[in-house]
């Protein structure tokens, strides 16, 4: 039997995934994508929480984060391309002018 | 009935705005002095009516309320005005004299720089001093004080770029500044005193009559009348405040004659006058009003003795008549003392005046022949009786008159306070002898003044004798008619020894005959006595002429030899008893002292110090703290999870 539990515990490895990816990974891309990792554990846990307590209103919520994420991908990717364009890399690393 | 009191300060003040405004654009000198002029004229006439009006009047005191000015708690303060017989005497005199000085002013001050400037001052002037005699409570008396303050500062240093003229103006205001905290200590000790005994007031007339409230002679009204003392020290140029009024000269001559001599100086007598039922019940502050009056009167006459400037023997010559008058409040003689008031200021503004005119001559003189003598010394003067008719005749009637020679204005005046500084019950011999020694020197200085400047020999450089004018109408004028009043102003106080009946003094009697009864203050004495010291001082005046004409006339060589046989004192009168190298000494030099070391020690270590050492300290700060902006991403989020992490761990566990 699979039970409310196990989805939020799911859902909370894919969250750490997503937080270690981001801490650790050089590439714009791969950073962007443990992101949305990140947000989909959290979508998990709406629809498994909506799902255990019988309220629509998790998985509304989900709809919204999809949007955002869809319209956050769209800037996300125009930035990387206007960052290759500088410096012929999408590797975190390289951008680092924000500093004393 | 007396409602259009309000219009007697508010003239003037029109005149000043109107002239502060405009008066750099009309640039027309006639239009602006004839402005200030006519607005003073008008002042005069409701003066006039006013007087006249009070004269008719069984009722002698008459306040008028222009509008109120606070309200808190039980005590009441209005912009009030006080109509008497002793303000009516005074705004008689500030319009009067001030008129005839504006009018002076527009031929004297002709051509100048800032001539606009010049009016909208004078007539600012006017206004204040308005307020200061017709100011119904203290505190409108002390704007007006502070206000004549404020203009002569102002008019002393009006060549304000000669290093000289600013600095005397700086001491005229500083000195005052000494005095005016004496008058506030007054001020407000007596509202405190009374408010204590259920009156909250600083209604002069209420003041009057609450006074017996407080204790007569008790160390409460002595302190209270003290501290109004000496505010009046400072501003009527008494010992030990006296020192501002000679360096004033470097005014232009119109403002030593109107502030300097005739109006500003004389408010510390009015304000003793004003008050005069406090100061009767203080027998201490009295003896000692009478004592600083009286050697004020000596010490400033032997410094006349001396000098060589032309003003500055006026200036003199003016705190001793100044001492005089506080003589005679001193004893209690107050009639007398403003009775001296309106006649110093008709002989002592005409001498001013008529020095200003000689000055004016003679700068005229120099000026075309391309000569920088200095116009004020006395020993460039000399036989100018014939270039200058009019100003030499005004001249003598002047110093006739001051010199108390019979049947001229300051001989009524000046013997009443000498018969009262011998005969009142407040009074001593002593006291006369200092009045009657300071009589003699006075004829003698002021003799040896016109004997110099109008007598003799001509002693201008020859280039310029020529070219030296009798003034032009708008100055002779103004002399002919102080010297006039010089002249017959005292006939309205003959004393009843000659058989007058002292009109003045009846005049007056109401608002000082409370006071002097109360206070059992009176003169007595034997009508041979009298007789006598009359002739005493008459018999004084004349060796003192007679003294100046030996020196200055008939031996011209004697002054010389006298300063060669008597050089220490010599010395010592000429550099004025070197007073003011003294207060450079006492007061001056450690203020200065003390204002270095709390630049340099204070302001500069600990102030200085506070303040930049906070900015040290912000920038160590900073530069320790700017190391953790790694610029890497990865930093910035593994931050972000770390406080996330903390703060939900503190939230939840």
């Amino acid at each position: 039997m699979i039970t409310v539990n196990h989805y939020l515990l799911l859902s909370a490895i894919l969250f750490a995934i997503g937080t270690f990816g981001v801490l650790t990974r050089k590439n714009a891309i791969v950073i962007f994508m443990c992101i949305e990792v990140m947000l989909n554990s959290v979508n998990l846990t709406f629809i498994a929480l909506s799902r255990h307590v019988g309220n629509m209103d998790g998985q509304i919520f989900v709809f919204f984060v999809m949007t955002v994420a869809a319209a956050e991908a769209a800037v996300g990717l125009a930035l990387m391309i206007a960052f290759f364009r500088n410096k012929d890399s999408i590797d975190t690393d390289d951008f680092n002018m924000l500093k004393w | 009935m007396y409602s259009n009191l309000w219009l007697i300060p508010f003239f003037p003040l029109i005149g000043s705005i109107f002239n502060g405004l405009f008066g750099k654009k009309i640039k027309n000198e006639a239009v602006i002095g004839g402005i200030a002029t006519g607005l003073m004229f008008l002042s005069f006439l409701v003066a006039a009516q006013n007087l006249f009006k009070l004269l008719g009047d069984t009722k002698k005191v008459h306040e008028l309320v222009i509008a109120s000015w606070m309200t808190v708690g039980n005590f009441q303060l209005n912009w009030e005005l006080l109509l008497d017989p002793l303000s009516a005497v005074m705004i008689m005199v500030v319009t009067g004299v001030g008129t005839l000085i504006h009018l002076y002013s527009i031929g004297y001050m002709h051509g100048e720089e800032g001539y606009y400037r010049f009016f909208c001052y004078l007539n600012l002037f006017a206004f204040a001093m308005l307020m200061l005699v017709l100011g119904g409570n203290a505190l409108v008396m002390f704007i007006g004080w502070e206000g004549v303050g404020l203009c002569s500062y102002l008019l002393i240093g009006y060549y304000y770029e000669k290093k000289s003229a600013s600095t005397a103006a700086n001491k005229a205001f500083i000195v005052n500044r000494v005095g005016d905290f004496g008058f506030l200590c007054g001020l407000l000790t007596l509202f405190w005193a009374l408010a204590e005994k259920g009156v909250w007031t600083l209604n002069f007339v209420k003041i009057a009559e609450s006074g017996h409230l407080l204790e007569s002679g008790g160390l409460l009204i002595t302190v209270v009348t003290l501290s109004f003392f000496l505010g009046a020290t400072g501003k009527s140029a008494q010992i030990p405040l006296f020192t501002w009024l000679p360096d004033a000269m470097e005014g232009p001559t119109p403002v030593s004659a109107l502030i300097h001599a005739a109006t500003m100086v004389t408010a510390g007598v009015y304000m003793i006058g004003r008050m005069n039922g406090l100061f009767a019940m203080a027998p201490a502050t009295m003896m000692t009003i009478a004592i600083v009056g009286g050697l004020t009167a000596f010490f400033a006459a032997t410094i006349g003795l001396a000098q060589n400037d032309i003003k500055r023997v006026l200036a003199y010559s003016t705190v001793s008549q100044l001492g005089y008058m506080f003589l005679a409040m001193g004893v209690g003689a107050f009639s007398a003392g403003i009775f001296h008031l309106m006649t110093h200021a008709f002989f002592k503004a005409c001498l001013f005046l008529g020095s200003g005119s000689v000055i004016h001559g003679l700068h005229h003189a120099y000026h075309r022949a391309h000569l920088h003598d200095d116009p004020q010394d006395m020993r460039n003067m000399g036989g100018l009786r014939k270039k200058m008719p009019i100003t030499f005749i005004t001249f003598l009637v002047s110093t006739i008159a001051i010199s108390g020679i019979p049947f001229f204005s300051g001989f009524f005046s000046k013997d009443e306070i000498l018969w009262w500084s011998f005969g009142s019950t407040r009074g001593h011999w002593l006291l006369w002898l200092l009045g009657a020694a300071a009589a003699g020197m006075t004829a003698f200085y002021m003799f040896r003044l016109v004997f110099m400047t109008f007598f003799g020999e001509q002693k201008t450089d020859a280039r310029a004798r020529d070219h030296i004018p009798e003034s032009p109408f708008t100055i002779t004028i103004p002399l002919m008619v102080l010297g006039f009043f010089a002249l017959i102003g005292g006939y309205i106080g003959i004393p009843k020894i000659l058989g007058g009946v002292n009109r003045f003094d009846a005049f007056l009697a109401p608002v000082f005959e409370q006071a002097q009864h109360a206070n059992e203050i009176h003169a007595h004495g034997t009508l041979a006595t009298e007789y006598t010291l009359m002739a005493i001082s008459v018999a004084i005046a004349t060796v003192g002429i007679f003294i100046a004409w030996v020196m200055y006339i008939k031996n011209p060589e004697l002054p010389a030899k006298f300063v060669a046989r008597f050089s220490r004192a010599h010395k010592v009168v000429f550099n004025k008893w070197y007073i003011d190298e003294l207060y450079d000494f006492l007061f001056v030099s450690p203020c200065k002292r003390l204002g270095t070391f709390l630049w340099r020690g204070f302001d500069v270590k600990v102030v200085d110090g506070v303040v930049n050492g906070c900015a040290w300290v912000i920038k160590g700060l900073g530069t320790g703290l700017r190391y953790t902006q790694s610029g890497y991403l990865y930093n910035y989020a593994m931050a972000m999870v770390v406080g996330v992490v903390v703060i939900v761990g503190f939230l939840v566990f």
